[in-house]
């Protein structure tokens, strides 16, 4: 499975979130063929093999009607259409497949299980076991002893240097995306009679390709190689050995191997970003239309709701969080010039925050609020201090781990956060308890940071963020030190989140594990790409929009991600640059350059 | 062979090439000199479809190439050597050659890495070495010895003798001298006047993305005022 994700990553640098759908499908896909297909081997082995091919001829689809014409798109718009592509497939499986777990039969001949010292393994683990080194090598030969390997080595380094030797580097991309499907496919397949299929494996499993990719250095199949045979090692003895401190340990492997190689196992560092590096648009101060815009938005938000109902207002109160959240991620994302695939992270870590003060500390509201932006803070720090260190998909990816294990901690350690029941009983006090009361206090606090944040980016701090970002050796050397810059960006982020978690904590009464997971800090994504990532507007003008258009989609449809995902994508293709950011380019196509 | 009329190309609203007209004949080599940033890569590019150009013609063999996919001109037996090199530094000596081979056409005896390695005897004492060790001149070589993988009838070759020792600019002379001698064309561009003369037939001067001045080189060798207007530094 990291496999497939780094051969089609280290050629296309197209990360894609679909690979996990890939996977997802080829569980799903072989799930059908298995159970149609009449028993025994080649039933089995057949439906195998057959879900993988499968699986590779969507990707193809996929790769030729969708990502082919994102190609010369920024890596985020990318990244968003993949998880537009993974929100519709979510819904695909859900209407072919039905929401239960499915669970698939054990593999003929391998149903037994032996001993080795004194642990009893299934034969199925130890095939398992087996096969993924053997795929690796078979990989690892198809690539170095094949003209179609040298080729795509070649492209990986230099595309358009392969299309001027007389390659067609467009056919040659599509068989990559085509083998690394059939590798996801075959992946997922083969998870069949080791775990249930369900319709969250497609995140999981992203997660830990990602964490593969980063351990082994982006590009380098050999690293990729040794890193997945390490984690997969780690996870198939760990998860017999001890259960409950695997993805600890996984985290302590890639949290030691990035400080001492920041590019991975075999990992060479990133060429500065070729091609045409567009200058990122100024950030002036906002025109007066803007501002007037912005007033009479505030206005209508402080007057409207007293007469509006108690869900509208839940709706609103939400969207005034997602704001504050979005615009923290934004500060990362736009100054910064880092992204993050894990800032709901902070977000959760923020709810958890308030939530735990109230449940164990029996703090009033006041001070679990106050809690909740320190405890984001403080992970903030740890967190960020890893990921600041690099740059760029690697950095975002971390961001994603850090996420990850923060999620499953919450989820994982029963006695005090309460695992997937959460922690219920999270009321405001009495003063503020009524909805409106509420969503005044999330607007006062939650337009508070975003203007806060705002005020950042045009300070001394933000004209550094910016520079860092710009360039970060010429920054250096005028003296900003790029490393603390970041670090405290981050960590600002971090806190802004912890904000808007703990408001929501207290909004919503309660607090889950899903506060931190994978699709929160997708949405934050999201909020941010659609409204552009380049305009200090984008964030709001996303956040309501994304808000909006989910709640709409999710009351009147019941597969609302099939639609949003189809929305998402389009965006992608016709908005390159978010709502904002195309709202700017039409108003200063018709007043002239700004 | 090759014959470029008329072409133009932008980056944004700045004009970069403007009307830009040549010819290169088989087995002739025709030199593009312009100083630094004149417009002779992005020239070279846009023949190669690697830029798009705006306006203008392009035909190599009788056919019009403008607007067509790199790979596809590339197929057509039109060859390209980069200024950057742009070697791939992962890959092998033999590696790099391979990416480049493309079958022969009819009547042309292929390249074969035997054959490139007389002509560049240094590559053939390091076959096996990745393409990131090897010093400039030797990448320089490399990626002539790539292109002809490819086994092109016109090369585009951007500026082979920058920033090499003069020991090693006098072999790859000796090595464009062979090349045309067996009937390889070969359009060219330099700075340097002094190596420009020993190899090319004719020359074409462009300035500010504009051709200022065509003619044999013993015409260029006479007119003073050309040299110094354009290319004297």
């Amino acid at each position: 499975m990291a496999s497939g994700l780094t051969v089609i990553f280290g050629v296309s640098r197209i990360v894609n979130f679909a690979h996990g759908s890939f996977y997802m499908l080829g569980a799903y896909l072989a799930w059908t063929l298995v159970t149609s297909l009449p028993r025994g081997h080649l039933g089995f082995w057949g439906g195998v093999l057959g879900a993988a091919l499968l699986v590779g001829v969507i990707g193809l689809v996929v790769e030729m009607l969708l990502l082919r014409r994102i190609y010369r798109a920024p890596e985020l718009f990318q990244l968003l259409a993949t998880f537009g592509v993974v929100l519709v497939v979510q819904d695909v499986a859900l209407l072919t497949w039905g929401a239960q777990d499915l669970l698939g039969p054990r593999a003929p001949g391998l149903r037994g299980s032996t001993e080795i010292l004194g642990l009893r393994f299934p034969l199925y683990e130890l095939f398992l076991i087996v096969v993924g080194p053997v795929v690796l090598g078979l990989l690892l030969l198809l690539f170095h002893r094949t003209r179609w390997g040298t080729l795509v080595r070649a492209a990986t380094q230099d595309r358009e240097m392969v299309g001027a030797l007389g390659v067609n580097q467009r056919m040659l991309f599509t068989s990559v995306f085509f083998l690394g499907s059939v590798l996801a496919g075959l992946g997922g397949a083969l998870q069949l009679p080791r775990e249930s299929v369900n319709l969250h494996m497609d995140l999981a499993i992203i997660t830990e390709a990602f964490v593969v990719v980063v351990v082994g250095g982006l590009g380098s199949l050999s690293g990729a190689a040794l890193a997945a045979l390490l984690i997969g090692e780690l996870h198939a003895f760990g998860i017999l050995v001890f259960p409950k401190i695997t993805l600890v340990l996984v985290f302590l492997v890639m949290a030691v191997v990035l400080v001492v190689r920041p590019h991975g196992l075999r990992g060479k560092p990133q060429p500065a970003a070729h091609g045409v590096a567009a200058a990122e648009p100024m950030i002036g101060a906002a025109p007066r239309a803007l501002k007037l815009a912005g007033a009479v938005g505030l206005a209508l938000a402080v007057a409207l709701p007293p007469f509006l109902g108690d869900y509208a207002l839940t709706v609103l109160t939400e969207i005034a969080i997602c704001i504050l959240f979005a615009a923290s991620l934004h500060l990362i994302m736009g100054p910064g010039g880092m992204a993050s695939f894990g800032h709901a992270a902070y977000f959760g870590l923020g709810a958890y925050g308030a939530a735990l003060a109230a449940t164990w500390l029996g703090v009033p509201m006041l001070g679990g609020m106050l809690l909740a932006p320190v405890l984001a803070g403080i992970f903030g720090v740890v967190f960020g201090w890893f990921c600041v260190r690099l740059s760029g998909v690697y950095s975002a990816m971390l961001t994603l781990a850090f996420a990850q294990i923060a999620w499953s901690v919450a989820f994982q350690w029963v006695e005090v956060t309460g695992g997937d029941n959460g922690i219920l009983g999270v009321w405001p006090d009495a003063w503020a308890a009524g909805k409106l009361t509420y969503y005044y206090l999330a607007l006062a606090l939650c337009l508070g940071g975003t203007l806060l944040l705002r005020r950042v980016v045009h300070a001394p701090f933000g004209y550094a963020l910016r520079a860092q970002r710009d360039s970060a050796l010429r920054a250096e050397a005028i003296g900003i030190d790029a490393f603390r810059i970041r670090w405290w960006g981050f960590t600002l982020a971090a806190v802004a989140a912890g904000v808007a978690g703990g408001l929501f904590a207290y909004g919503k009464g309660s607090v889950f594990p899903t506060y931190l997971a994978i699709p929160r800090s997708v949405d934050a994504l999201l909020m941010v790409l659609l409204g552009g990532v380049q305009t200090l507007t984008g964030p709001i003008i996303g956040a309501i929009a994304y808000t909006g258009l989910q709640e709409q989609l999710m009351r009147l449809l019941e597969y609302w991600r099939l639609v949003l995902g189809a929305v998402i994508i389009l965006l992608v293709l016709f908005f390159p640059q978010g709502l904002a950011g195309a709202a700017r380019a039409m108003w200063e196509r018709r007043h002239g350059d700004a | 062979m090759l014959r470029v009329s008329g072409l133009s190309a932008h980056y944004g609203r700045a004009h970069i090439l403007e009307d830009v007209a040549l010819e290169v004949a088989a087995g002739e080599v025709v030199v593009l000199l312009g100083r630094n940033g004149a417009g002779k890569s992005t020239t070279m590019k846009a023949i190669m479809g690697l830029v798009p150009s705006s306006a203008g013609r392009v035909e190599f063999d009788g056919a019009e190439i403008t607007g067509r996919e790199p790979f596809e001109i590339a197929r057509r037996g039109l060859g390209y050597v980069p200024e950057e090199r742009r070697i791939f530094t992962e890959l092998t000596v033999l590696e790099n050659l391979e990416v480049g081979r493309r079958p022969a056409m009819a009547g042309q005896a292929p390249w074969t890495p035997a054959r490139l390695f007389e002509l560049f005897p240094s590559l053939g004492r390091m076959q096996d070495r990745a393409g990131g060790r090897m010093s400039g001149g030797e990448q320089q070589m490399l990626t002539i010895a790539r292109t002809l993988m490819g086994n092109p009838r016109l090369i585009l070759l951007d500026e082979p003798s920058e920033g090499l020792a003069p020991v090693v600019v006098e072999r790859m002379a000796e090595a464009i001298v062979t090349l045309k001698a067996s009937g390889l064309g070969i359009l060219l561009s330099e700075q340097n006047l002094h190596f420009a003369r020993g190899v090319s037939d004719r020359a074409t001067i462009i300035e500010k993305g504009r051709i200022r001045w065509s003619g044999t080189i013993p015409a260029l060798l006479e007119a003073e005022e050309v040299r110094e207007q354009y290319l004297s530094v």
